[in-house]
C-alpha cells in the first residue's frame, strides 16, 4: 500500500484535492450544442426530403431555436473563460489539434446558416404561429425581425441568395451540424489525461444523445400527430443506440488497462454508480423509452412527459461525464 | 538541447525549500505553488514502513498534451523543450489544465494559466533553476540531456530512475532517482 500526501501545503482552487475546473457551464454548453445540431439536422433533412410543407413545425418553426441556443452556448463558453478579456484570441487562431479551437470555429460558422434558415421562413413561421396561437407573445418580436430584415437591402440580398442555393446550403448545414454534434464528445475525448473521456466512442455517443434530445424536443413541440409519432419512433431507436453505446463504453473500459478499469469502477460500484444508473440510465433513457412504447401503443401519455425526462437525462448525462471525467486520472505515484 | 531535471528521492528530506525558492523567485501569488512536495509512505505499520519525499513540478514533457489542446497557441514549447504559457495569448479556457496528467498547471488569480517555467530566465544566463540552486541536500539536479557531461546526464547514467505515469504517454522529463 502506498499513501501519498502533499506536505508543502498545496491546496489550489479547482485542482486539489481533485480536478473540478470545468463544471455546469461546460455541461450546458455541450448540451445546447448537441440540441442545436439535432434540430438543424432534422430541419434540413426534412427540407431535402421535400417535407417542409408537410411538417412545418420541424422544417420551419423549430429553426428559430438553434441561433438562440448556439449564441447562449457561446456566451456560456466565454463566461467560463478565466481570462475573459482575451477571448478574441480564440478567433485569431485556428489550431487543428485543439478541439476547443474546432468547437469555437464550428459554432461560429454554423451561426450563418442557423440565422439564415429561420429568416427564409419568417413569414411561414409567423403564419403558423398566429394561426394556432394569435396571442403568442413571440409574434411581436418575430414581426419586428421580419420588418427589419426587409428594411435592409443587404439582409434581403443574403436571404435571397440563401433561397436560391437552399439545397446546397442544407447539405452544408447537415455536415456542419454533424461536426458540431460529434464535437461535443470529441472536446472531451481529446484529453488523454482523463481516462473516462479518452475513448473514441465518446464522439458518437454524444452525437446520438444530442440527436435524441433534439428528437424529444421536436416531439414535444409538434402539434401534428404523424410528426409526433415519427419522432417518438426515431427517439426509441436513438435511445436504444445510446444505451448500446454506453454499455459498450463501460465494457471496453473494464477490459482495458488499469486506469480505464479503475475509471469503469467509478460507475460500477464507485461514487458515480447510483446517480448514473438511476438518474441517467433509468430516468433519462429507460423510463422515457417505456413511456414512448406505451404511447405508440395508443396509451394516453402526454408527449411532454417522456420529452422532459429525455431532455433532463441528456443534461444530467453531460454533467456527470464532465465531473467524473475530471475525477478520473492516471495514478501519479 | 533538451533540458531535464533529476530528483533524488533518497536525498530529499522534504524541507520544502524548493517550493519557497520558486514562490520567491517567480512571484508566485500567495496560496499557489509551481512545485510541491509529496510524502509517499509504503507498507502498513507495524510491518516494514518506508517513506520518501518527492519534489514535483511540471515535467516539461516531450510529448505535450497541454500544448496540443491549447486553442490559441498560448501554451508553447521553447528552446530546450521548456513548456511555457504566454499570458496575453491565454484565454483561460483550462484545456491545458485538464489535459495535464500531473495537475502541474493552475489558474493564476489574474486569469491566465501559470506553471513551472524551469526558470528559463535563469537558465538563459547559464544558472540553475531557483529550486535546484537552493536545495540543501543537492537532491535536485538540472541540466541538458544532449550534453553527456551535464549533471543530469551523469545522474541518469549512474542511477536507477523512474518517471511518473509513463503510461500517460507524455514522455515526462522529470526523473526520479531511486
Ligand atoms: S507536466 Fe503537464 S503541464 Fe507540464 S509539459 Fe507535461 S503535460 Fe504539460
Ligand atoms: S488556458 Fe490558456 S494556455 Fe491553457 S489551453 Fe486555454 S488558452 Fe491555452
Amino acid at each position: 500500500m502506498t499513501e501519498e500526501l502533499f506536505v508543502s501545503g498545496r491546496h489550489i482552487e479547482h485542482i486539489d484535492p481533485y480536478l473540478n475546473l470545468w463544471g455546469g457551464p461546460i455541461a450546458i454548453y455541450l448540451f445546447l450544442g448537441g440540441l442545436a445540431a439535432a434540430i438543424l439536422i432534422f430541419a434540413n433533412f426534412f427540407f431535402l426530403m421535400g417535407k417542409a410543407d408537410k411538417y412545418p413545425m420541424t422544417a420551419k418553426v423549430s429553426t428559430l431555436i438553434p441561433p438562440v441556443i448556439i449564441s447562449f452556448g457561446l456566451i456560456l463558453l466565454v463566461y467560463d473563460l478565466h481570462h475573459k478579456l482575451y477571448f478574441w484570441q480564440l478567433l485569431l487562431n485556428f489550431r487543428i489539434e485543439s478541439p476547443m479551437s474546432w468547437g469555437a470555429w464550428t459554432l461560429t460558422f454554423i451561426m450563418i446558416p442557423a440565422i439564415l434558415w429561420p429568416l427564409i421562413y419568417m413569414r411561414d413561421i409567423i403564419d403558423y404561429l398566429s394561426e394556432r396561437n394569435p396571442a403568442c407573445r413571440l409574434l411581436g418580436l418575430l414581426n419586428w425581425i421580419d420588418k427589419m430584415a426587409n428594411k435592409f437591402g443587404i439582409v434581403r440580398f443574403f436571404i435571397g441568395l440563401a433561397k436560391t442555393y437552399q439545397k446546397p446550403m442544407a447539405y452544408i448545414t447537415i455536415v456542419l451540424s454533424l461536426i458540431l454534434g460529434v464535437y461535443t464528445g470529441i472536446l472531451l475525448s481529446a484529453f488523454n489525461a482523463r481516462p473516462l473521456w479518452n475513448t473514441a466512442i465518446l464522439g458518437p455517443l454524444f452525437l446520438t444523445s444530442g440527436v435524441s434530445t433534439g428528437a424529444a424536443l421536436l416531439m414535444w413541440m409538434s402539434k401534428n400527430h404523424d410528426e409526433k409519432r415519427l419522432f417518438s419512433k426515431l427517439d426509441l431507436i436513438l435511445i436504444s443506440v445510446e444505451i448500446f453505446l454506453i454499455i459498450h463504453l463501460f465494457m471496453g473500459m473494464k477490459a482495458g488497462p488499469l486506469v480505464q478499469y479503475d475509471t469503469a469502477m467509478l460507475f460500477l460500484g464507485g461514487p458515480y454508480t447510483s446517480i448514473f444508473w438511476v438518474g441517467v440510465m433509468g430516468l433519462g433513457l429507460v423510463f422515457p423509452a417505456i413511456l414512448e412504447i406505451l404511447e405508440l401503443n395508443h396509451y394516453k401519455i402526454p408527449s411532454w412527459l417522456p420529452a422532459l425526462f429525455i431532455l433532463s437525462g441528456g443534461l444530467a448525462f453531460r454533467y456527470i461525464m464532465v465531473y467524473a471525467g475530471q475525477f478520473s486520472s492516471y495514478n501519479i505515484l | 538541447m533538451r533540458y531535464a531535471m533529476a530528483m533524488d528521492t533518497r536525498k530529499c528530506v522534504g524541507c520544502g525549500d524548493c517550493v519557497v525558492a520558486c514562490q520567491t523567485e517567480n512571484d508566485v501569488p500567495i496560496g499557489y505553488c509551481r512545485d510541491w512536495i509529496v510524502e509517499a509512505v509504503q507498507g502498513t505499520y507495524p510491518d516494514t514502513v518506508q517513506m520518501h519525499f518527492k519534489s514535483e513540478r511540471c515535467n516539461h514533457c516531450d510529448n505535450t498534451p497541454c500544448v496540443r489542446t491549447c486553442p490559441t497557441g498560448a501554451s508553447h514549447v521553447i528552446e530546450g523543450g521548456i513548456v511555457k504559457v504566454t499570458p496575453n495569448e491565454c484565454i483561460g479556457c483550462g484545456a491545458c489544465i485538464v489535459s495535464c496528467p500531473y495537475n502541474a498547471r493552475f489558474v493564476h488569480p489574474e486569469g491566465y494559466i501559470d506553471k513551472c517555467t524551469f526558470c528559463d530566465h535563469r537558465v538563459a544566463l547559464g544558472q540553475d533553476t531557483a529550486c535546484v540552486a537552493v536545495c540543501p541536500t543537492d537532491a535536485l539536479i538540472f541540466g541538458d540531456l544532449d550534453d553527456a557531461k551535464s549533471p543530469v546526464s551523469i545522474a541518469l547514467k549512474n542511477n536507477e530512475w523512474y518517471v511518473l505515469a509513463p503510461e500517460a504517454g507524455t514522455k515526462p522529463q522529470l526523473y526520479f532517482l531511486k
